[in-house]
């Protein structure tokens, strides 16, 4: 396979594909300051985006927006044919739709690996607790992390934890998985187990957001870079494009940042 | 000047009004039989208490769950009514709750007995204290926790009993432990409506006999037993709910 012929085909093979996510003219603001200009995003099914930029560039405030943990000042979001407005049933319907994995876990300290990820399919699907349980060691064992099932989240290391915060979302069977800085921070060495977990979702279809610096990562998967600054989507390309050639000063400047580090 | 001479030493022409100096009390005197012999009334009153305490404790918690919940709600006319309670029990005497209770209410109908209207005294006593020692636990916990559960779909109020509350109560049990306690030494004060509970029939054997040391000594160490016994309870409970292993 040759690697720079990739992204052409990853992009053919979606291009088609129904619209799953498609944001218009997203305005955000924290007080005084202008979060998000004008951000237009459309996300087809099976399409897998990385977002990367500068931090304060606002890459996880946007995708924050899309399952409305921001309020957004204008603009309109709809995900999987449902638009949010401002009721609480129609927030609660696109969550159901979107999984998000965080960069800090934030698994339930009280609750057991299973339970933390049967919680929401009983509450939130009214599914009994047998079945949840079934589904949610299906996911589990997805993400190699079975047999931790009967422990507390403290009792794990990061990157399990993650792992068991990505089979929390998969449980709900989302249309779309949101990765908000997801190995950030996680030690180095967890990061490849939680980078292959990304890696296998992505083989298997899924429609992926990804807050990320692991360039490998998105050189690997991504059908799309955007870099992001000042609250403005600056670049919107192929990975090997924006690697090889990046348009804007700012997105140069930033690629040579990080790439110095690596 | 005499004024304050008069605070300091009641009517008694400056001289204190003791009813024995300290000598009158010698271990010779001391009657104890008088307080063995009554040893069922006194275990009358330490299991009364210990039962008034604990459902005093239980309604108390439940007050300060809701309350907290209320509080939470994003309705102005939910969490008005709460502050409004906090602000009118913590700053008012439980004497004079207990009394309002028993003997105002009856004046609009509510007539009350005294077990009852200490067990309700108790319970929104100690549930406005809960409250605020509650709310504290519920701000101790990270953002991060009630943005995972939304971002599964998970409601409000879901978010609140299934994800927060454990976690809160675990952070600021240690205080709540104190409060309750606190609440169990206070059901001494229904003795002033005739609840018949332990410094109740400690005032009606001390009346009839006139034993006030030996009765009062007695009782001290019974409400030191019972401070224990409610202290190991609730030490039991939180480690059945919330010994889970934190980072």
């Amino acid at each position: 396979m040759k690697a720079a012929n990739m992204p052409s085909e990853k992009q053919l093979s979606v291009s088609d594909n129904e619209v799953l996510i498609e944001l218009k003219n997203i305005n955000k603001w924290y007080g005084g300051f202008h979060a998000l200009k004008d951000v237009d995003l459309t996300v087809r099914k099976g399409e897998r985006i990385v977002l990367c930029g500068p931090s304060g560039s606002g890459k996880s405030t946007l995708i924050r927006c899309i399952n409305h943990l921001e309020e957004i000042k204008d603009g309109s979001i709809r995900v999987a044919g449902k638009e949010i407005d401002k009721a609480a049933k129609s927030i609660e319907a696109v969550r159901r739709e979107v999984g998000m994995v965080f960069q800090s876990f934030n698994l339930f300290p009280h609750l057991k690996v299973i339970d933390n990820c049967t919680l929401a399919l009983r509450r939130v699907k009214g599914i009994e607790r047998p079945e949840a349980e079934e589904i949610a060691r299906k996911y589990l064992d997805r993400v190699h992390i079975l047999e931790q099932a009967d422990k507390h989240p403290a009792q794990l290391s990061g990157g399990q934890q993650q792992r068991v915060a990505i089979a929390r979302a998969l449980c709900m069977e989302p249309k779309v998985m949101l990765f908000d800085e997801p190995t950030s921070a996680l030690d180095p060495e967890m990061v490849k187990e939680v980078l292959d977990t990304m890696i296998g979702l992505a083989e298997d279809g899924m429609t992926m957001i990804c807050v990320t610096h692991e360039m490998g990562f998105a050189r690997q998967v991504g059908h799309r870079v955007l870099f992001m600054a000042d609250g403005e989507i600056l670049e919107e390309t192929t990975p090997s494009e924006f690697f090889k050639n990046p348009q804007h000063e700012r997105a140069k400047a930033f690629l040579g940042e990080i790439l110095a580090h690596h | 000047m005499d004024s304050f001479r008069l605070w300091l030493h009641g009517h008694g022409n400056g001289e204190a009004v003791f009813p024995l100096s300290l000598q009158e009390i010698s271990l010779s005197k001391l009657d104890f039989s008088i307080v063995i012999e009554r040893w069922a009334d006194l275990l009358h009153g330490v299991l009364f208490t210990l039962a008034l305490s604990a459902t005093g404790i239980f309604f108390a918690l439940v007050i300060g769950v809701v309350g907290v919940a209320m509080r939470r709600s994003g309705s102005r006319l939910v969490q008005v009514p709460v502050i409004m309670f906090v602000e009118l029990i913590r700053n008012t005497p439980f004497l004079v709750q207990i009394f309002f209770l028993f003997f105002a209410l009856p004046l609009i109908g509510i007539r009350l007995g005294p077990t009852v209207t200490a067990i309700i005294a108790l319970a929104i006593n100690g549930g406005a204290y809960s409250i605020e020692i509650i709310r504290g636990g519920v701000d101790s916990i990270p953002r991060g926790q009630v943005e995972a559960g939304a971002a599964l779909g998970m409601s409000r109020r879901q978010i609140f009993s299934d994800i927060i509350l454990i976690p809160a109560l675990r952070s600021i049990y240690p205080a709540l432990t104190s409060q309750f306690i606190l609440l169990t030494l206070t059901s001494s004060v229904c003795s002033s409506i005739s609840a018949s509970e332990l410094t109740h029939f400690a005032q009606r054997i001390e009346s009839e006999t006139f034993r006030s040391f030996e009765v009062y000594f007695t009782i001290t160490g019974l409400y030191l037993l019972i401070s224990w016994l409610i202290m190991a309870a609730l030490s039991a409970l939180g480690n059945r709910h919330f010994s889970y292993p934190n980072q």
